[in-house]
């Protein structure tokens, strides 16, 4: 046989334990996190070090967990919800699985444009969608806008990923909370017919695509410019080399921005480890690491964010409520849809 | 019963299309929806005609033909299968992309720039079926190969002897009796093609399944999503009906007397070109991602490479061992047992559970941790109130849930392989077995387990690849600091950083390549009986 009865035999008392597990030990907190475990395990370690509390850990896509969290009902496990994504810690708030919290050191250090306003969630780390152009074929003086995309010049000179990835979705919901419905959907009328080629690839992708010439101007993540900038891989290197980074809207609301974030379950049975935990999260120096480690920007003010992203400057962000840009996810998406973006 | 519990997901799924249909439909049926259609079409012909000729070429050439290099190729072209779909993506993506050192090389050579050539789009339709075609081409070869393997030589030779030369007995002996296991694993590719989400997101093709997880995700209307999934379901249903009201009364039994299989032996050009075929489509699915996974590892493994990692693999290893061994279990028994006692409520829930196939991952998922935390928590409640304890979540989130989750996934692949072995056992060998005295245990164990060793071990290997890549569902019903393979490679391919996701990748690959060797072993052995 293929499959040796040692083998089976030994899962016995595995199951036993992922059963029997959750009710025995104390002081340990669960947590579901939509953030990649390399971009979170560091910190978490560094948290049970210090505190000597046990976290456990499942990673999986935000929407899925949210679904777990829904079915699981009051006898979830967990306490902590982590996710990407203003919109997706709009939803969980909707579907009534997190709990508001009272903590004068978050309420305090957080922003109040990024976290829910009744304390649901808070904004822990900022992503900023920056517009990245090509050193040699582009004048930044001539970028200033979003909107200004949509001008002649930049026919078939724009590169941009799917739609249906969720960084255009929240740009696009941005843009409806702050422009309404009219504007936004002659802006996506103008802009989609500029595009160099189908959307396709990640955020890199059009960064290596302006280095190669296919087109001149890309939106994207800040953060993945500066992973590739510390990129192991000189090709990516290379790339990043090619281009420079532009902060749109400076001169108006500012540029785009979401949120990651963290709540505690309406199910947690550890609240107090839970709020440890994202305090923990929220401490200037969880946040220093994380803006080095993964180049987003800290959600709180005064903290230092390393040297790279010293190096491109401060900018103006959109003060726009972040979970506005929850509410109008789907509006943005049936807008996109109708605009004909991929 | 069996089959019953293990349609549930399944059911559930189907029964979204019970709740009230949302305004979203109006808009999806406005806009987008016939682009999914018309695509997760065109993509599954493509996938069908692709992984048809791959597969049924090699398996013909390997089984039936002998050249340079025929023992090496018989196992060796199962390799690619054990590559996902999306990784073989990103690596071609990777080599042939504008970016890439393809175009660049040629660029560089004729001095060329953007729009002076023209080179095919990678990041196309017609290069999402290559991609698929090219690592699930293996399921109709496996399948294929043992039906040419255990095709009485006795009716090949009469057709060469009547004068027939050997591509018409191809195509009028040899192919119509292999259609149950040629059918059976085309079917399986395109279910796994309308279950593919990495490669069409990858590549920003609009079909069927990115449009379920974008009416999910980004319009957050699981409902409508699970109906989309439902609908899926019920084509997927028709077209496995259609085969079968095709394919209508005809049996393929064979003469139980078997031979060693007589192969044309192939010398000169003809060998050097089976050589050649045989090479290209090892070299185009397999040698040359992988070779692109192991520069990108060369530089990356030692960081990846810790303790944690061997956990890592010894998870995807047990994980896979367990599932694919009860997932063989559960489809002899429903094999067998729909062969003994013919009726519509079990074929009926058979072939639901079976459905689970061509359903993404997660939808599955969602299919079984309803129902669970359902359960569980019912469960809780009762006890409570009854008795004053809490039983809290038995089954969510427990390794349990996982591997019942693949057994619904993945129970379609195994039976496909049990059942087309089974077919080809004529029922006068039970009938006559029974009359000796034997049990239906026995004639199990004594007629047909000896002659289904091959489609069993097939049954057994595809599942424990399949299990070893899967995704989706591991990701989202495993327990709390479970990781697999499978999850580290995605966090890390989905974060962009395709090099660090290549160790991990690779690992699978050469996890993958363990019961590969163990079954051609057991063929080839099965073959010199």
């Amino acid at each position: 046989m293929l499959v040796p009865l040692k083998k089976l035999t030994r899962l016995i008392p595995l199951f036993t334990f992922i059963l029997v597990t959750p009710s025995l030990i104390a002081a340990e907190v669960n947590v579901y996190s939509a953030r990649k475990e390399a971009l979170i395990k560091p910190l978490l370690d560094k948290f049970s070090a210090e505190s000597g509390i046990k976290v456990n850990l499942v990673t999986a896509k935000g929407d899925a967990l949210l679904t777990r969290l829904k079915s699981e009902g009051l006898n979830s496990p967990a306490d902590v919800l982590i996710t990407t994504d203003a919109g997706r810690l709009y939803r969980a708030q909707q579907a009534d699985v997190l709990q508001p919290i009272a903590s004068e050191m978050l309420s305090e250090s957080i922003p109040a444009h990024l976290r829910s306003p009744e304390n649901f969630w808070f904004g822990l780390s900022v992503r900023a969608r920056a517009i990245v152009y090509s050193n040699n074929r582009v004048q930044p003086t001539n970028l200033s806008t979003y909107e200004a995309l949509t001008e002649p010049q930049w026919k078939g000179r724009i590169c941009i990923r799917s739609s249906s990835n969720i960084y255009n979705q929240s740009l696009v919901a941005g843009m409806l909370a702050t422009q309404g419905e009219k504007k936004t959907a002659s802006w996506l009328a103008a802009f989609v017919p500029n595009f160099a080629r189908p959307p396709q690839g990640g955020d890199r992708d059009q960064v290596a695509a302006i280095a190669a010439g296919l087109c001149d101007v890309a939106v994207v993540n800040s953060y993945y410019l500066g992973a590739m900038i510390k990129s192991s891989d000189p090709k990516q290197q290379a790339a990043a080399a090619k281009v420079g980074i532009f902060w749109p809207n400076q001169e108006d609301r500012g540029t785009h921005i979401n949120v990651s974030g963290a709540g505690v379950t309406s199910a947690s049975k550890n609240r107090e480890q839970a709020i440890a935990l994202i305090e923990f999260l929220a401490r200037s120096d969880s946040q220093t690491w994380y803006a080095e480690s993964n180049n987003e920007y800290p959600s709180r003010a005064g903290v230092d964010p390393g040297e790279l992203l010293k190096s491109w400057g401060d900018f103006k962000a959109d003060q726009v409520d972040v979970s506005e840009l929850g509410r109008l996810n789907a509006q943005a998406v049936m807008a996109m849809d109708r605009a004909s973006w991929k | 019963m069996v089959a019953l519990l293990l349609a549930v997901p399944v059911l559930v799924i189907i029964g979204s299309l019970a709740l009230p249909f949302s305004e979203m439909w109006h808009h999806l049926i406005q806009t987008v929806l016939s682009d999914y259609i018309v695509n997760s079409l065109l993509l599954m012909i493509g996938v069908g005609l692709g992984t048809f000729f791959l597969g049924v070429s090699a398996a013909w050439l390997t089984a039936m033909c002998d050249f340079p290099g025929r023992r090496f190729f018989s196992w060796a072209l199962l390799l690619p299968l054990a590559m996902p779909a999306y990784i073989i993506a990103y690596t071609y993506t990777g080599i042939l992309d504008f970016t890439g050192p393809v175009q660049t090389i040629l660029r560089e050579t004729f001095n060329w720039g953007y729009g002076d050539y023209w080179f095919p789009e990678i990041r196309s339709l017609g290069g999402a079926a290559c991609m698929l075609s090219l690592v699930l081409y293996p399921y109709v070869y496996l399948l294929a190969r043992v039906a040419f393997t255990e095709q009485s030589t006795a009716l090949l030779e009469a057709s060469r002897n009547l004068g027939r030369g050997p591509w018409t007995t191809l195509f009028l002996v040899a192919l119509p009796m292999a259609r149950p296991a040629v059918a059976a694993g085309v079917s399986l590719a395109l279910m796994e093609t309308l279950a593919d989400f990495g490669t069409v997101d990858y590549f920003g093709v609009s079909v069927f399944t990115t449009g379920i997880f974008r009416t999910w995700y980004g319009l957050g209307e699981l409902t409508t999503a699970a109906q989309l999934a439902s609908f899926l379901l019920l084509f997927v249903f028709a077209l496995f009906a259609l085969e079968r009201i095709s394919r209508g009364r005809i049996r393929f039994h064979h003469s139980a007397v078997r031979r060693q299989v007589a192969r044309v032996e192939l010398h000169g050009w003809r060998g050097s070109a089976c050589f050649g075929a045989s090479a290209a489509i090892l070299l185009a699915g397999f040698i040359l991602p992988a070779g692109q996974l192991l520069f990108w590892a060369a530089r990356d493994w030692p960081r990846q490479f810790d303790t944690d990692f061997l956990a890592l693999a010894g998870n995807s290893f047990m994980l896979a061992a367990v599932a694919s061994t009860c997932c063989l279990l559960i489809a002899l028994f429903l094999a067998y047992g729909r062969r003994l006692y013919p009726g519509r409520m079990e074929a009926l829930s058979v072939r639901t559970a079976a459905m689970g196939y061509a359903v993404p991952g997660t939808v599955i998922a969602v299919g079984v941790l309803i129902p669970f935390a359902w359960f569980d928590n019912h469960l809780d409640s009762f006890l409570r109130e009854h008795f004053g304890i809490s039983s809290g979540l038995l089954l969510s989130g427990s390794l349990i849930a996982l591997v019942f989750a693949y057994l619904v996934r993945f129970l379609s692949v195994s039976l496909q392989s049990v059942e087309s072995g089974l077919a080809r056992v004529r029922p006068s060998l039970d009938e006559s077995a029974r009359s000796l005295g034997h049990t239906p245990a026995a004639v199990l164990r004594r007629v047909h387990l000896p002659i289904l060793r091959g489609s069993m071990l097939t049954a057994l290997l595809l599942v424990f690849v399949d299990v070893l890549k899967e995704l989706p569902a591991t990701l989202i019903l495993r327990p709390f600091n479970f990781n697999t393979l499978a999850v580290r490679t995605y966090e890390l391919a989905s974060d962009e950083r395709l090099a660090d996701a290549a160790t991990p990748a690779l690992t699978i690959v050469l996890i993958g390549l363990l019961p590969v060797i163990l079954l051609s072993r057991g063929i080839s052995s099965g073959e010199e009986q």
